[in-house]
């Protein structure tokens, strides 16, 4: 690495990135005898101790089933479950705790909408759902199903070359037909950030529903789910720092009384007779069956040490390292760059392709580095399909890393075009 | 940087460049379709069989330097021969990649032997086995696309 471009880094990072980096185990070992370069937390982040200890703390001390248990260790399981539920109302900034229902993932969450306010509640044949092209598997294919099953009809708002969405034609498929209104915040592949404050002002004009991705979002910037106006909103705990099986289902409080549970079972009912139930109240009525206990605690840590850090300061990290990257990304020949180049417009994904090499084999020869990044179609199959692009490299970058991170993939990427020269 | 160039040995990079066999044969008496959706891995392998043996053998496609290498061996190596020695080699060429890495190198698998890295890498496994899935596929005149999950 030539001196020049180490003296062109910031002298100081908005975040505290050792001691951070401190606070996560996994980032001590090596692989392959490598430092761990870890540059994939739009698949999974990794867990700093706090978290990690938070679950195991759940289990060693007061393991005990939630809101029905009647001795200490239930109170203090239900107690610790129900304070994770306030954390994460808060984090978003819902009116109160009862609009967040626990799932197992962001795709459980947008199941139970396109399900219980969808499929059984409120979508009609003919009723139009308006989708994006750059969507997650897990945002097209529950729509998929209210199509088969009601005769809904889906359409789809394009992407632009640059990686954004196309407003104009997005206001031309918004009629009065449209029904739902369904965007990711950010793009998993792209990064880009979509302006959902205004498509759901829009979505409402015409009487129809926002529902938000956040996946990729809630992790990495402020998320006001008010200031949005979304409607529903759904989000995934493991890819901020939280454990994994842990999801989150926000929606306004009288539309989580119109959907109807995707799961029956315990919990979720009020009584229960031959024949027929009553369903308890929102949220739990979405919560069937045991829940993830120690997730949703785990969850509540994540938050507070989210919070701790403080998301304008994440989000201006992750600006500041993405910008470094994309700079250093343009200097290099042969290699591709996705997405909008403007660091305010995007999240710290980056999606690149090598000339002359597969991502598969980039993806190789980077793990030989130690350095851990994703290959593949990103479960976004549409948008590869747009960009007619097999597949993509693809670096995400989050709290823990620094320009030093960056510096090893561009490292690795040289090496990957010595090999393939 | 060892155990890099044992997956990405010479041999390999000459032919995920310069696949032999690279093409279409028009009236093949049997093809198959082979796809890896993880990595959008896709090979078309295309035979022309004459009384049980393989006297011609292509394909085209699109893949990673190991599974198009892997593609342009195996049609180098199963050209001319029978329908069950091709059947054979798979199940020789499957052991190893599926091996453990030290593993003695069965002589028969002759210039297949460079693929013999790949073991140490088991993600990349299904790269190198997609075309030989594909010509299994063709040898038994199966019509639907494979598919490697």
């Amino acid at each position: 690495m030539a001196r020049k471009d180490r003296m062109a880094k910031p002298a100081k990072m908005l975040l505290n990135v050792p001691a951070i980096q401190a606070d996560f185990p996994i980032l001590k070992r090596t692989v392959r005898d490598k430092r761990l370069v870890y540059l994939d937390s739009a698949a999974t982040s990794q867990k700093p101790k706090q978290v990690i200890e938070a679950t195991s703390d759940y289990y060693s001390r007061y393991n005990a089933n939630v809101h029905r248990a009647i001795y200490e260790l239930g109170e203090e399981s239900t107690r610790e479950y129900e304070g994770a539920r306030e954390k994460v109302a808060d984090f978003i900034h819902a009116k109160a705790a009862s609009e967040i229902a626990f799932t197992k993932s962001t795709t459980e969450s947008i199941n139970v909408i396109a399900y219980g306010y969808g499929l059984k509640g409120k979508i009609q044949k003919g009723d139009e759902i308006l989708g994006t092209v750059m969507e997650h598997h897990s945002n097209h294919v529950p729509w998929h199903f209210v199509k088969d099953h009601k005769g809904a009809v889906l359409k789809y708002v394009d992407v632009a070359d640059d990686g954004t969405l196309k407003m104009e034609q997005y206001d031309d498929l918004l009629t009065r037909h449209t029904k739902i209104v369904t965007v990711t915040l950010c793009s998993n592949v792209l990064g880009t950030i979509n302006p959902v404050k205004e498509i759901a002002k829009r979505a409402h004009e015409v009487g129809a529903l926002c529902v938000v991705d956040a996946a990729q979002a809630a992790p990495h910037m402020p998320v006001d789910v008010q200031s949005l106006d979304a409607d529903f909103l759904a989000f995934s705990g493991h890819k901020m720092l939280g454990p994994t099986g842990i999801g989150v289902l926000y929606g306004k409080a009288e539309l989580l009384e119109e959907t109807e549970p995707l799961l029956g079972g315990g919990e979720m009912i009020r009584e229960v007779h031959l024949g027929w139930a009553k369903w308890n109240d929102v949220p739990y009525k979405f919560e069937g069956g045991t829940p993830n206990i120690a997730g949703a605690i785990g969850l509540g840590v994540a938050v507070d040490y989210l919070t701790k850090l403080g998301m304008d300061a994440v989000r201006a990290h992750e600006m500041e390292v993405t910008q470094y990257a994309l700079e250093k990304f343009d200097r290099l020949k042969g290699v591709t760059t996705y997405g909008p180049k403007d660091v305010k417009r995007r999240a710290g994904v980056v999606s690149f392709t090598i000339e002359g090499a597969h991502p598969h084999d980039i993806a190789s020869i980077l793990d030989v580095e130690g350095i851990c990044i994703r290959s593949g179609h990103h479960c976004a199959q549409p948008l590869m399909e747009r960009f007619d692009l097999p597949a993509t490299a693809r670096a995400s970058f989050y709290i823990y890393n620094d320009l030093d991170d960056v510096d090893a993939l561009i490292a690795g990427i040289k090496r990957v075009q010595e090999v393939f020269a | 940087m060892a155990d890099l160039r044992e997956l990405y040995q010479d041999t390999i990079l000459d032919h995920s460049k310069k696949p032999r066999n690279f093409r279409e044969i028009p009236g093949a008496t049997a093809k198959a379709v082979g796809h890896n959706p993880l990595c959008g891995d896709r090979v078309t392998v295309y035979l022309r069989l004459d009384a049980g043996n393989i006297a011609d053998i292509a394909f085209i496609g699109q893949g990673c330097a190991i599974s198009k290498a892997s593609a342009s061996l195996m049609t180098d190596a199963v050209k001319g021969k029978s329908k069950s020695e091709a059947t054979r080699l798979f199940e020789r060429f499957r052991k190893m990649v599926t091996g453990r890495p030290g593993d003695p190198i069965d002589a028969s698998l002759g210039k297949l032997a460079v693929l013999s890295g790949v073991c140490e890498f088991p993600v990349r496994v299904k790269c190198a086995s997609l075309p030989w899935h594909t010509l299994e596929a063709a040898l038994e005149a199966k019509q639907e696309t494979v598919s490697l999950e």
